[in-house]
Order: C-alpha cells, then structure tokens, then sequence
C-alpha cells in the first residue's frame, strides 16, 4: 500500500497550487502520475509538453521532471520537435478543448495524421475557462457562455472521431469521474507505439456554472459536475441494464419531482445532465408504462429514454501503422546507403 | 554535404550547406518561394548525418518544433520568406524569453501580403527586430553573396549558440536564387552549446559576465521548466515587477553587450572616402559597382556594407559620420534602416536614403547620380 503522499513526494514539484478548488486537473495530474509509476518509467525520461489555458498548468510547473510550457495551441508542434529529433523521450502533451482543438486544431489533426508517438492528453471542460468562460469549440449548441449569453449558435467538434479520422492510432475518451479507466487508457497510451490521444472530460466548477446552468453554492458543484459526467455518459461495449428514464422539466423542476413521485412503482430523483441540464431521472421496472404516465403529467415536457443524448466514452481505436521516428530513422539509412 | 573546394552553386543550397557544416541536425519548414531550396537541400543531406528534416503543416508549426528540437539538443532551424515570417513572430518572441539557440533564414520578397510573391526585397529587416510583441534585442545577419550565404549561415548557428539566442539570417529573393562561386573551406570554426558543469546550475540566471546561462537539454534529468511566462533564475514562474526586469534587462543586455563582437562591416575604400555608400545584402551589390564608377571619375566615394544589421552598429556608424559629408544608404525598401543611420548619425552629417521598391534592386547608376549630387 503506497502511503498518500507517495505521488506527491516522488512526481509533483513543491508549489502553491494554481487550480481553483474543485478543478478536473489535479485528478488528471493523478491519474498520469499513477500510470507512469506502474509502469515503472523513469520521470527523467519524460517530456511533458503544454500550451496555455489550465490544462497547461497541470504538467507546469507541477509535474518533477521536463516541462516545456509553450505558446497557445502549439504544444503538438513544439513536441513534434522535440520527440523527432530525441524519439527516446517519452513525450506528453497536455492540452485543452480551446488550446487543442480550437488555435491548435490544425496541428492535432497533423500530428495524428503523422502518427508521431506522442501522448496527448486534451482536458475538455466545454469552455475557454482561463480566459474566464468563452464559447470553445466543444461548447454544446445552445448553452449559455459569456460570448453566447443568448445560447450557443455553433455546435461542437466530436474531438475523438475528428482525430480518429485524421490517422490516429490510439484513441479514448474518459472523463474525471472515470479515474480508474482514465488510468488504465494513459496506461494503454504510453505503452502504444504511435500517436496516442485521450480525450478527458473534466469538471471546472468556476466555469461551469454557467455554461452547464447549474445553481447552489460553489462548494457543492465538483462532485455535482463528476456525477454529471457519471450520468451524462455511457461505456462503449460496456452493458447499459437501463431502466430509467428522464423527465424533462416544463418550468420548475421541482414540480416535475414531486408530480413523478406521487406516481406508483416509480424512484424519482433530480440529477444534472449535460444533455437535458437539471432533469428528474425517474427509475422503474416497467419503462414503457411508466414512459406513458410521465408524459401525461402537466409539468413535463418529454420523456427522454436513458440513452438519450449521452456521450459515448472508452476505447474508439487501437491499431498499428507506421509511425513517424521510427520512418525518419529508416530514412536514415536509406540515405546513408545501409 | 558539399565536399570541399570551389561549386558554381545557388545561394539558398549555399546557405542549406553551411547549416549542415555548422552542426545544423534539425530542421523543420513550410514550402515558400523563394526559400524552397533551403529545404530541398536539407531533405536530401540532413538524413545522411543522421539529422531530421521536417516539412510541418505551416510556418507556425515549423518554427515551434524547432524550438522544441533545440531543447532536446539540437542545433536547429528554419527558413521561410515574408508571409511566413509573420506567422512565425509570436513563437520568436518564446524563443527570445526562453533564450532557445536556434536560426531563422528569411529570404525575404517584397510585399505588404503576397505582393509581388517572389521577387526580392530588404523589406523585413524591423520586423527581424520588432516582430514580436515585448521587449527584446535580436542578432541579424546579412548576407549578399553566395558566399556569404554560406559564411553567416555558419556564422548564425556560431552567433545562436554562443548568446542562447535565435538569430535572422536574413537574406533576400536575388541572394537566395542567384548561382555563383562558392568555397566551402576545409576547415570551418564551429561554437558548441555550453552545457552546465553541475546539476545545481539553471538555465535561467547566471554569474557568468557574458549574461548567457548555460543549457542543458531535454532527458537529461535538470528537470527542466521552459516557459515563456516570466521566471525567476531557478526557473520558477514569477510575474513579479523585480523578476520581469531582472530576466528582460539580461536578455537584451547579453546582445547589447556583446555589439563590438557580434558586429562585422564591411569596408571598401573608406580610408579616404568623404561620400560613404551604406548598404547591405543585396543592395550592397550594386552600391559597390557605383562606388567603383565614382573612384575612376576621381570622387572619393566608399562602401560600408553591414554584414550584421542588429544590434545596429552605432559606434561604427558615429564614426563613420565624423569622417564622412555624406552617407546614401542604398536599400531595398521605402528607406528603413536609414532611420536608424539618422538616428545614430543626429545631423552630425547628411544622410541621403536611396529606398527602392518594385522587387528590383538599385541600379548602379542611381547609386552612382546620388554619390556625385552628394560631392559635388
């Protein structure tokens, strides 16, 4: 058993911390941490690239080993420099849903293309956060940022498909409410020969707030953004058993609550959803009756099946073709005739 | 790599060939005329010497894992021309805070925007010195032969290394794409990257009186923090007034410093000149043609040609205003670096600018009608 400051004392660089209190990043800092320590790779070995944004700052300056903190949405192409010309480093990026997908989008879907054996890790929390709250381009269409206070006109990038497309050869999708799995596909990253991409869904609860229209005190929102994330999300290839489903609210929900409740045979409980915001889940054996029930009531608006609108995570590609330092050295030989 | 001795070769592949005997084992560019050759030449030779050509999505990309690529060891660069010389300023300006060794070819073209595309110009030679935002001192290089393609891109390299500091080499579109005789010597001097004598030392402050800290590279186990974000000496991020101005003032001072040595001019019959032509790359070219003209018909006319045109040479050009009643600087553009001349010159003489645009270069003859209205 690995006493609690194990982590902390052999990975992370003393500093005050800059995340604000209840941030995704120090989970993800965690989970990296783990997945190199069982894997037994020596942290003098391993370059940890990042651009701007938070996600920047979970490597910099925390992480006791190299660190190159670069220019916005860049960090792909600085570590393209630095894994080319040194393939024995083991070479990381962590980057954000604005930083990496947004001003750096190009070199993402390049570097995939390559298949440079890099680690990207892309820490989307659904907005520009640093930059206090703008729309990015993961913001869901409709919802409210401080650049789209009438509802977002644009609709998102689905990130793992775009960089599957683009030629990536290891790419997931998790969340910080997923630690373990999250773990284990960092784990599954850095043990693959070729690019490696994870997308990370993550709580901001600064941002979020707003962006995901949820209301009561700050300190309550972290683990309301994880069970969030729990709940918004499903496995792919992992059994869903279902039955439950969602009532979407006409006004308040609170009306919709206490109108499923009264009905028999039924659990109702309010839950945040990405996809519905504050929604009454309403468990019960007999879904397609009770579906019926729900519909009838005066406060609600749609019955929404448990599937509805949830986002796909796990593994979506592992596959092998070749990768980039390993041509460039076969082009080595070739031109010195070997 | 070109073997030893005399080639009749283009001046892009000259440069391409003195990055090579220089050191140079990373290089990483978008294709641009006229630049492209540069990265011809590469992509065939640098795999020989086990050295890693590039072509990334775009200038930004390139200039980014160059920078990458030096902190991993390498000695590195990039060539580009106008256009992509823009894109490239805000990840200078990285290199320049995170004092990374590393050389940038400009063959520059004449525009604002795609202009005349591909023909030459002097155009970019502030931008060289004030492109990206913040404060900062650069080293420019600039070369007007094919020759000198090769010289001060080794020389660049020599210049990037000693002062942990990106240099410009910044040629022009006639430099790049005219053939003529080059020699690559047998021996050529080289500058290796200082490397800490101690784990306890950091790349981020020094006592050394050059002002240039040493640099260890990627995998070595310094635990490095790169950041462009202001940092105290250990390398920690610090925004604080005092440690801002500690790390910029010897940023820049470690250039301004080291002026007398960086500086290289050119002189030609200057001893007794009392009209002196001052020009560089290019332009310098037929300044020199009208600088001979005007000593067969007896005027005292000579050639200051700039090799290095940052840090600007002041002292130098003071100088060279005590001794002179006119000084014509022969350029390729609205008349830019004359600026700087009046600036340092402050009326102690005449200063003419011969600015030329339209992707041509200066006759000699309209250098030649300026040095005889300046002696008369």
């Amino acid at each position: 058993m690995k006493s609690l400051f194990y982590y902390r004392d052999k990975y992370v660089r003393a500093q005050p911390t800059a995340f604000c209190p209840g941030c995704g990043g120090g989970i993800i800092l965690q989970c990296f941490l783990r997945a190199i320590d069982d894997l037994g790779i020596d942290k003098d070995r391993v370059l940890a690239v990042s651009g701007i944004g938070c996600s920047a700052w979970i490597p910099s300056p925390y992480f006791d080993g190299d660190t190159m903190h670069t220019t916005h949405g860049r960090a792909i192409a600085f570590a393209t420099g630095a894994k080319a010309y040194n393939p024995d480093l083991t070479t990381v990026v962590f980057t954000g849903d604005g930083d990496g997908a947004g001003i750096g989008g190009n070199h993402l879907i390049h570097a995939a293309r390559r298949n440079i054996d890099l680690k990207v890790f892309l820490v989307n929390n659904f907005s520009y956060a640093m930059t206090g709250g703008q729309i990015a381009p993961t913001t869901l269409h409709g919802e409210t940022t401080v650049t789209s206070p009438y509802g977002n006109p644009e609709s998102p990038f689905d990130i793992t498909q775009l960089v599957k497309a683009a030629g990536a050869t290891y790419v997931a999708k998790w969340s910080t409410y997923h630690v373990v799995e999250l773990t284990n596909a960092m784990k599954e990253a850095l043990q693959h020969k070729g690019f490696s991409f994870i997308e990370i869904l993550s709580q901001c609860p600064t941002q979020q707030r707003r962006v995901f229209n949820l209301r009561g005190p700050l300190e309550s929102l972290p683990p309301r953004i994880l069970e969030m994330f729990g709940e918004s999300t499903y496995v792919k290839g992992r059994q869903n058993k279902g039955g439950y489903l969602y009532a979407v609210p006409r006004g308040d929900v609170k009306e919709t609550l206490k109108q499923a409740e009264a009905l028999e045979g039924v659990k109702a409980r309010v839950v945040d959803h990405i996809g519905f915001g504050q929604v009454v889940r309403v468990d019960a054996k007999q879904t397609e009756a009770t579906k019926g029930k729900l519909s009838g009531l005066s406060s609600v608006r749609y019955v929404a099946d448990h599937m509805e609108k949830k986002i796909e995570l796990g593994l979506f590609e592992k596959t092998e073709r070749p990768e980039l330092t390993e041509s460039l050295r076969e082009i080595m030989r070739k031109a010195r005739g070997e | 790599m070109l073997e030893t001795g005399r080639h009749f070769v283009l001046g892009n592949v000259a440069c391409a060939d003195g990055a090579l005997r220089a050191g140079c084992r990373y290089f990483a560019g978008y294709p641009i005329t006229p630049a492209s050759e540069i990265s011809h030449h590469l992509s065939a030779e640098l795999p020989k010497v086990e050295g890693i050509f590039m072509q990334m999505e775009d200038e930004i990309a390139s200039i980014a894992s160059v920078i990458g690529a030096s902190w991993a060891g390498a000695k590195a660069m990039t060539a580009t021309s106008g256009p992509g010389f823009s894109l490239m300023q805000e990840n200078i300006g990285y290199a320049h805070m995170t004092e990374t060794p590393l050389v940038l070819v400009n063959v520059q073209r004449s525009g604002p925007s795609t202009g005349q595309s591909t023909d030459p110009s002097q155009q970019d030679i502030y931008q060289a010195k004030y492109g990206a935002h913040g404060d900062y001192e650069v080293i420019a290089v600039s070369p007007w032969s094919v020759q000198e393609m090769f010289d001060l891109t080794v020389r660049a390299f020599n210049l990037a290394e000693t002062y942990r500091t990106p240099v410009m080499m910044m040629s022009d579109g006639l430099i790049g794409h005219i053939q003529e005789k080059l020699v690559v010597p047998e021996k050529v001097e080289v500058v290796n990257r200082r490397k800490p004598t101690s784990k306890t030392s950091t790349p981020w402050g020094t006592d050394d009186p050059s002002l240039v800290p040493e640099m260890p590279a990627f995998g070595e186990g310094y635990k490095l923090l790169v950041t462009g974000s202001t940092h105290r000496p250990d390398g920690v991020r610090d925004m604080s007034p005092k440690y801002h101005q500690v790390i910029v003032y010897r940023i820049r001072d470690k250039i301004l410093n080291a002026e007398p040595k960086i500086r290289d001019i050119h002189r030609m019959e200057m001893d007794d000149a009392k009209v002196a032509v001052l020009s560089y790359g290019a332009s310098a070219r037929p300044s020199l043609e009208a600088v001979s003209q005007a000593r067969k018909a007896g005027v005292k006319a000579g050639l200051f040609r700039l090799k290095t045109i940052w840090p600007f040479p002041e002292s130098e050009v003071s100088k060279l205003a005590d001794q002179v009643d006119a000084i014509i600087v022969v350029e390729m553009n609205f008349g830019k670096l004359v600026k700087e001349v009046q600036r340092v010159v402050c009326g102690k003489t005449k200063v003419v600018s011969l600015g030329k645009v339209g992707g041509q270069l200066p006759l000699a003859r309209e250098v030649l009608e300026a040095i005889r209205r300046e002696s008369a």
